[in-house]
């Protein structure tokens, strides 16, 4: 069973990417902790891991936008876990957070202030013992501002940034951040949208490369490699002939 | 709007897809338009289609209880047999019935009431579930048991009795991953039957058929029968090995050119596996992957016949006119000249439910490219199969036409008018209902 194998930590457990990791992380024996805003929602979720890998798993209510709770949010877990993975997103539509700035306020809450809060609050408790890796799912959406969605690329951005920042600061602690790029990814997120085959990871993918990251303690990773050429390209497309395109 | 088949990749229509996650998605699916519930696209044809609402069950593939003392798992019907094999095998549980391929799901092989190796000493999947719950049409949740009219609809109604949510079936104990394989060649059709009925009593038994040879060695088969290893007979080195399926090594990466298998090429396969097979002789040891999903090993396998896709033909004969029947079907195919790479032959035992496919007797399953030719010859091997008293498989259909459905299977009649009077026709179809008019 799980002798010895730490605690992993889904934080927006019912989003499919995050579901896919918990399997992936259960498969190898780890207790899991399921977090998200409506947990009773994740009762089957639980029974699932129980079932396939009969390992341990708790549910927990979490929501990133209540920052003032994230303290206590952490005390009540069964343990600190050794790995935390955040799947917290939201999209929203560009359209309704162009025509309205209190809409685009959410988007960057859910996806910048609520992720970062949480991840920091699990960076101080993890430092102070000395070890445990955050993985954080930001997106390729962040490498460049364009007009279709910039209102979610700038605050996954800010979230690159942000892990980034703590990759840097935490390695001297034995505290690892992984970054997660994911492209495009079969999701309920994605969902009714005509994404290209190529470009489009499914959620087990993703669990794979975060597994496969922690495990090898590795920085960034992109899951489907084409992306990082994909955004390099698009980064470099000088800024008077990008006004000119419709990305 | 997606584009998306059956795995035989003919018809492909352009249906609007909708992921369930959750009871309340199927709830919300269900309230709006007429609709179809689709498991993991392994039926060949056309059943897993409706263009105007498709309902992907693989969202919903949670295992939710297991019980030790009777083997009882409960899953929603999302489950694939190739995940509970991966979290039971290891504790010494493998599925009562398995199809051909372990990428099926629950539903799936609830809603074909699917046949294994097994058939004629344990009967369909049916044996093995305890029970379904069933989102009718107005939205209600039944959980049905066996006996009852929804039950006995539901396992082998092809997702038209409604959306399969849950399901408990009971698990096989096996003391090893390993299969005692033995093989007898047959040199001919009369022989195949011969070591069949010879051999009633081995738990697993299945035919390789040369359906590409005429004269005397028509219907020369390989007759592979086995049973699941007990630990003394497995070497100690092997006993706990192989609990994980082998993985997938060989992919077909894209659509191989139409002539790639034809007469000849499937001619020369055929003889030269039927050598290779005759060779082996005696009991041996064979993984469970490689005994039960040969096919597995390659990816997209369904890409070998290229882009028009192709056709599987299945029948079941009774067993008094079996051997009239199966040289008649035999005297065409070879007569076509039609490729058929993979045909397989099987001994079925007394069959059972209101709409299941087996039937005591043989079950025959050929297949070939999508083409006029093949067409023309499976309208053939269906008039056959009619004279001789046999039906069809819907699992693998594509093509069959209403009236012949009709004239084969009084059954069907008796199951749209079930579906007319509770509701359902109007509420699941799929693009295979319509064309059979069920
Ligand atoms: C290589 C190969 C070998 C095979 N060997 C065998 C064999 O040996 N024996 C055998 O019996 N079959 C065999 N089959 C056929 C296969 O087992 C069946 O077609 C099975 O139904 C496929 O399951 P699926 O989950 O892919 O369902 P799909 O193909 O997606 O759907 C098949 C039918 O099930 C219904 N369905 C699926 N899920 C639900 C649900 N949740 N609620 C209601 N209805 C649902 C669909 O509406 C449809 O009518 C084989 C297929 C392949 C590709
Ligand atoms: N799908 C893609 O193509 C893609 C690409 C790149 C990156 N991503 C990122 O990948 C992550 C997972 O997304 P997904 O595709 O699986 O989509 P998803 O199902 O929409 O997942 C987003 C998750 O975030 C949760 N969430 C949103 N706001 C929250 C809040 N305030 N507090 C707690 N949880 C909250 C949602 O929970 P509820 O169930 O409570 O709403 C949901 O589980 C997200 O960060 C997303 O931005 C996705």
């Amino acid at each position: 069973m799980s002798a010895g194998k730490g605690a992993v930590l889904l934080l927006g457990a019912g989003s499919d990417m995050a579901r896919a990791t918990a399997r992936a992380f259960a498969a190898d024996g780890h207790p899991i902790q399921l977090a998200a805003r409506h947990p009773e929602r994740l009762t089957e979720d639980r029974a699932d891991l129980e079932t396939r890998y009969g390992v341990p798993v708790s549910l927990h209510a979490f929501d990133a936008l209540d920052t003032a709770s994230h303290a206590a949010f952490l005390s009540r877990l069964p343990e600190l876990p050794q790995v935390a993975v955040c799947a917290v997103g939201y999209m929203g539509d560009q359209a309704e957070s162009v025509a309205d700035p209190e809409k685009a306020t959410l988007v960057l809450r859910s996806n910048f202030e609520g992720p970062a809060s949480i991840l920091a609050h699990l960076a101080n408790a993890m430092a102070a013992r000395g070890s445990g890796v955050l993985v954080g799912i930001s997106s390729v959406a962040g490498e460049r501002g364009r007009q279709s969605n910039y209102v979610y690329g700038s605050a996954k951005a800010g979230f690159t940034a942000f892990l980034d920042g703590m990759r840097h600061r935490l390695a001297p602690t034995g505290v690892h951040v992984v970054t997660v790029k994911p492209g495009f990814v079969a999701t309920a997120m994605t969902e009714g949208l005509d994404l290209p085959e190529k470009l489009t990871a499914q959620p087990d993918e993703v669990a794979a490369a975060i597994r496969t990251a922690v495990a090898k303690r590795r920085n960034t990773v992109w899951v489907r490699p084409v992306w990082r050429w994909i955004m390099a390209i698009i980064r470099a497309v000088p800024e008077p002939v990008f006004k000119r395109t419709k990305l | 709007m997606t584009r998306i088949s059956g795995w035989g990749r003919f018809p492909r229509r352009d249906c609007r897809v909708v992921r369930a996650r959750s009871e309340q998605d199927v709830a919300r699916a269900v309230a709006e338009a007429p609709l179809i519930a689709r498991g993991n696209g392994r039926a060949y044809g056309d059943s897993a289609l409706n263009a105007g609402l498709t309902l992907d069950m693989r969202g919903m593939d949670r295992m939710l209880a297991f019980d030790p003392a009777t083997g009882q798992l409960t899953a929603e019907a999302g489950v694939l047999l190739a995940d509970v094999i991966e979290a039971f095998l290891p504790r010494g549980w493998f599925p009562m019935v398995t199809p051909g391929t372990r990428f099926v799901t629950l539903g799936g092989a609830i809603a074909a009431d699917v046949h294994g190796k097994n058939h004629h000493c344990d009967g369909s999947f049916r044996a093995c579930v305890d029970w379904v719950e069933v989102m009718g049409p107005d939205g209600t949740v039944t959980r049905t048991t066996p006996g009852e009219d929804l039950f006995d609809w539901t396992l082998g109604g092809m997702g038209l009795t409604g959306v399969i949510l849950r399901a408990a079936i009971r698990l096989r104990p096996v003391e090893t991953g390993w299969i005692l394989q033995r093989t007898i060649p047959a040199p001919s059709l009369e022989a195949a039957l011969d070591a069949f009925e010879a051999n009633a009593d081995a738990p697993y038994s299945v035919a390789w058929i040369d359906a590409s040879t005429e004269g005397p060695h028509m219907g020369r088969a390989l007759v592979m029968l086995g049973h699941h290893a007990p630990r003394e007979a497995v070497p100690v080195r092997l006993r706990d090995r192989p609990v994980t399926a082998r993985r997938q090594r060989l992919q077909v990466p894209f659509d191989l050119p139409g002539f790639t298998l034809n007469r000849y090429t499937v001619g020369a396969f055929n003889a030269l596996y039927y050598r290779l097979g005759a060779r082996k002789s005696g009991e041996h040891l064979v993984d469970w992957d490689s005994y039960f999903y040969p096919l597995d090993a390659i990816g997209n396998w369904n890409r070998m016949y290229g882009r028009r896709g192709f056709l599987q033909f299945q029948c079941a004969l009774p067993l008094s006119t079996a051997q009239a029947g199966l040289t008649e079907l035999l005297t065409r195919i070879t007569a076509a000249g039609q490729a058929s790479f993979l045909s397989v032959l099987k001994r079925f035992g007394p069959g059972e439910g209101r709409f299941s496919f087996p039937m005591e007797g043989y079950t025959l399953a050929l297949d070939m490219p999508v083409n006029d030719r093949s067409l023309r010859l499976m309208s053939d091997l269906d008039r056959v199969t009619v004279a001789h008293g046999g039906r069809f498989y819907l699992a693998k259909d594509a093509r069959l036409d209403r009236a012949t459905l009709a004239e084969a299977d009084p059954r069907a009649e008796a199951f749209a008018a079930w579906r007319r009077e509770t509701g359902r026709a109007a509420r699941f179809t799929s693009a295979q209902s319509e064309r059979l008019g069920l």
